[in-house]
């Protein structure tokens, strides 16, 4: 059934089938590529499902107290994601004694502490009088008692020498009445400052920055 | 009377075996892996531990999915749903102090078969595929037992992933995101124990099984090593078979179910009599539930882990970051991926080496359960120091490896096993 032209038609048909590698290998590089973008693009969903939800997101939001009935030298509790945050509304004596023991705290200034750039001043607040802070001991995250009255307590825990401020159960740690840690405790940092800010002169914002004024 | 089937040829049964195997390689797997599987004749007890790791995978997979029928994996419901499960479901608590007994179970079986391995060699070549499966299982091991161990949301469950997943803020910028994103949340909530539920229960079970068969295939492509850690397959008979080896099926099968009988008796004793092992399988602040304000007194991981954590706590914070302990700890899990090659002895079992692996070895093991002991203990001197040294010895085991492993001494390997 072949004839000569036939045969020679196949034969060039077979040279032109002949194996091209390198386009082969470019083909393999190519596609390989493009499915690795597109599988790329398709993790993005998965991975991104993993961040707060807009539930989570909700009631992470920021919490507003009132702060009118709170009484000089009295501490409030609140629970902002999660957290304990104790707010005090220090005396003018508390404040009067804010630095008088600097030099047997760890991180007076609170250099190597977590708290931010508005309350990195003495008194670690915005207004001296009014003290937020995390009730999150930095050593293992016990929460801080509020032990305010100067002097030995009654329990033993502390003696003459204190002179107010927080005590950590768990451990010992000591921190001052600005949540700033003292020197040979356990924890190794000032207590944790949330963001903060004053809605009003009686109303404080748990988890807000105050407005950057211009 | 003559049997009519005789005549008629093969039997039913033999009928559908061959229907079967024109379809699917039954009988070929079979051979392949268990009726023909040549293991050196020489095994000893140590040899016992892969196969009982195999049945205790099984195990946690039937009493795991018996315990999601009845446990709710949500913040509110998690707590009360185990304590339905000790009190109100019938057989529940079997069934629960199986899995957890189960969980601490795992982890001794699993040591034994790794020291096992640093016996007898079995790490090195052509085994080292077959050892970085093994260390794979063990990762994952450990990741399921994290998982696993918020689910019954008591308080250790809680302060414990609070420990472990604030280990990922200390990676310097992306570390607070990190940690956002492991919970899924600002912190350790439901949305976080939904997420452990689905990797521990679907994820990482897949995970192992894929592991454990690649595990077994590598074993069965090499070969068993044996306690005198030479080849067996280099001495075959006329049939081709290694003249040390017997067929796996019915030697080592009978052995097996002998030395699975014993770990059984074992294994029930814990479960009927101290499932709590004294606070070390179920520890006491967990029979509270978790509470994000109340902070237990003492934070240690389950006992299987506290070696890592002696070592993460043995490292100190400096240039401001603490992330040099959690570094330490990776390192520390991460170089047994490496120890076929940083091991340059010229005899694989510690039959022929000569007396530095010897010591090393001993040193090593007897200081691995020293540091598991002080990651038990609070930070507290000795305890401190304690973990220091062991920190010190169990990074020197390793990384000296070249070094001591080339020097020491070793006796001739025999030809042919010895018994």
């Amino acid at each position: 059934m072949y004839n000569a032209t036939t045969l020679k038609t196949n034969e060039n048909r077979a040279m032109s089938e002949a194996i091209d590698k390198g386009r082969r290998q470019l083909l393999t590089v190519a596609t390989t590529l493009t499915g690795a973008v597109g599988v790329a693009f398709a993790a993005v969903p998965f991975l991104a499902s993993w961040k707060p939800s807009a539930r989570a997101k909700a009631l992470g939001a920021p919490v507003e107290i009132d702060i009118s009935k709170l009484e000089p030298g009295a501490m409030l509790k609140i629970e902002w994601r999660g957290k304990p945050v104790l707010v005090v509304r220090r005396t003018a004596e508390m404040i009067e004694r804010i630095g008088a023991n600097d030099d047997e705290l760890r991180d007076p200034g609170s250099a190597k502490s977590r708290q931010p750039e508005y309350t990195k001043n003495p008194a670690r607040a915005i207004k001296p009088e009014y003290l937020v802070l995390l009730g999150v001991c930095t050593h293992l995250g016990c929460l801080p008692q509020n032990r305010f009255a100067p002097g030995a307590s009654a329990d033993g825990l502390l003696t003459a020498d204190w002179p107010g401020g927080f005590f950590c159960p768990c451990h010992g740690s000591k921190f001052d009445l600005s949540g700033r840690v003292f020197s040979g405790v356990p924890a190794p940092t000032n207590l944790e400052i949330p963001p903060y800010s004053f809605a009003d002169d009686n109303h404080l914002v748990i988890g807000l920055d105050p407005v950057k004024e211009a | 009377m003559a049997d009519p089937t005789a005549a008629a040829g093969p039997g039913r049964i033999a009928r559908l075996g061959a229907w079967i195997d024109e379809r699917f390689p039954m009988t070929k797997l079979w051979n392949e892996h268990v009726a023909e599987y040549y293991a050196p004749k020489n095994f000893n007890f140590w040899y016992y531990f892969g196969s009982i790791a195999l049945f205790v995978l099984a195990l946690q997979i039937v009493t795991g999915i018996f315990l999601t029928m009845s446990y709710k994996p949500s913040a509110t419901e998690a707590f009360g749903s185990v304590e339905y499960i000790m009190r109100d479901v019938e057989w529940g608590w079997l069934i629960r102090y199986l899995h957890s007994t189960g969980a601490s179970a795992f982890f001794i079986v699993v040591y034994l078969h790794m020291f096992r391995a640093l016996l007898y060699g079995s790490h090195r070549k052509p085994r080292e595929l077959l050892w970085i499966f093994g260390v794979l299982i063990y990762l994952a091991l450990m990741a399921e037992a994290f998982f696993g161990y918020l689910l019954p949301w008591g308080n250790m469950s809680y302060w414990g992933a609070q420990v472990i997943v604030s280990l990922f803020g200390t990676f310097p910028l992306i570390g607070d995101w990190l940690i956002e994103w492991i919970r899924g949340d600002y912190f350790i909530s439901d949305i976080t124990l939904n997420r452990f539920f689905a990797l521990h229960v679907v994820a990482l079970p897949l995970v192992l099984i894929f592991l454990v068969v690649a595990h077994i295939l590598a074993l069965h492509e090499v070969g068993s090593n044996n306690p005198d850690g030479i080849e067996i397959k280099k001495t075959k008979g006329p049939g081709g078979h290694p003249v040390d080896g017997i067929t796996f099926h019915p030697y080592y099968t009978v052995k097996d179910l002998f030395g699975l009988s014993v770990f059984l008796v074992l294994f029930a004793a814990v479960v009927f009599f101290a499932p709590e092992m004294g606070g070390l399988f179920l520890e006491a602040p967990n029979f509270e539930p978790a509470n994000s304000l109340l902070t237990p007194e003492h934070i240690a991981p389950v006992w299987y882990f506290t070696p890592y954590y002696a070592i993460l706590r043995a490292v100190p914070a400096f240039l401001d970051t603490q992330i040099w302990g959690v570094l330490a700890l990776f390192a520390a899990v991460l170089l047994l991926f490496f120890v076929p090659w940083l091991d340059k002895s010229p005899v694989k079992s510690i039959r022929y080496r000569g007396p530095i692996y010897k010591v090393a070895l001993m040193v090593f093991a007897a200081n691995f359960i020293m540091l598991g002991y002080c990651g038990l203990k609070p930070a507290v001197s000795p305890y401190t120091t304690m973990s220091v040294v062991g920190t010190i010895i169990y990074f020197a085991f390793f990384l000296a490896m070249p070094w001591y492993t080339r020097i020491d001494s070793h006796k001739p390997e025999p030809s042919r096993v010895t018994t």
